[in-house]
């Protein structure tokens, strides 16, 4: 059943502008700053991620057609330009793994919300050495054989 | 006079649901358990296709042959496939309830989801389990099996 207001508009629970000086919406961690930015990363992300998914189903099925129709279309993915596009899928599977276990610990952990944005940060760090420790060897791999 | 009813800003579209089981809060509850166990399937994945000796360059029929003759990787990659295949599906669902706005488009969209999500997983299944490493061909393609098999 819908509740209904008539008449008396619902109070708002964010402070009323003239009652505070803080440019930031209170009481939500998904308006403005990491906690926004945060989010429509992990939703990009996810949505590049899925499609990839549905085309790599597809591309590895071909294994079953022979080996001759797989190998051609592997290939594809070796070439440099395909190679600069698993440095992107890798880096948004990363991010999207990092900023997951982060947003399990908004939800899970006590202090979840009060270090998400620390949190962030430690995400963006860890995502800078798991892409250090991947995309130099890589490329090596895609410009060198 | 007809007096209009404003209704609060958070009443749900349908009406809220008392019983039966609460898919939004398992689905909610499947997306974090999936993701951490796809964190762990999916940086193996990379790693051993990716990072391991030539990475992507190494990556052929004979490759995979290897791998799935492994009953590992055949698990290893069947799980990857569900798990990954219903936690973007279900992302892509939560995506579609956001922005689109008829219930025409939703049902579209969805169902589109749906059927994309059904049809992957039914596909890579079966090829999981019914890959043969070492199938039938012509002896100028021997050379493109995996090293293990019997010459023709």
């Amino acid at each position: 059943m819908s509740v209904k207001t008539v008449g008396t508009p619902e109070q708002s629970r964010e402070p009323d502008l003239s009652t505070t000086t803080s440019r930031r919406p209170a009481g939500t961690l998904y308006r403005g700053r990491e906690g926004m930015w945060s989010w429509v990363l992990h939703r990009i992300t996810g949505v590049a991620i899925f499609f990839f998914l549905l085309v790599h189903v597809l591309d590895t099925a071909l294994v079953r057609v022979s080996p001759e129709a797989y190998n051609a279309v592997i290939g594809t993915y070796q070439t440099p330009i395909m190679g600069l596009g698993e440095v992107a899928l890798v880096g948004a599977i990363v991010f999207h793994a990092f900023n997951g276990i982060r947003i399990i610990l908004i939800d899970f952990w006590s202090k979840g919300t009060v270090y998400q944005r620390v949190m962030f940060y430690v995400v963006i760090g860890l995502w800078a050495i798991t892409m250090i420790g991947f995309v130099p060897r890589h490329l090596i791999n895609v410009f060198s054989h | 006079m007809t007096s209009t009813t404003i209704e609060s800003p958070r009443t749900p579209a349908g009406s809220a649901k008392t019983r039966g089981i609460n898919w939004e809060k398992w689905g909610w509850v499947y997306m974090r358990v999936s993701g951490v166990v796809l964190l762990v399937l999916i940086f193996g994945h990379l790693f051993v296709n990716l990072m391991v000796g030539e990475g992507v360059k190494a990556i052929d029929f004979a490759f995979v042959g290897g791998k799935w003759s492994d009953p590992f990787w055949m698990v290893w990659d069947t799980l990857m496939l569900w798990l990954a295949m219903i936690h973007g599906g279900n992302g892509m669902r939560t995506i579609v309830n956001d922005y689109a706005r008829t219930p025409v488009l939703r049902k579209v969209l969805k169902g589109a989801i749906l059927a994309s999500v059904v049809v992957l997983i039914a596909l890579g299944t079966l090829v999981v389990f019914t890959f043969d490493p070492c199938p039938p061909v012509t002896a100028d393609q021997a050379h493109l099996l995996p090293s293990f098999c019997p010459a023709p």
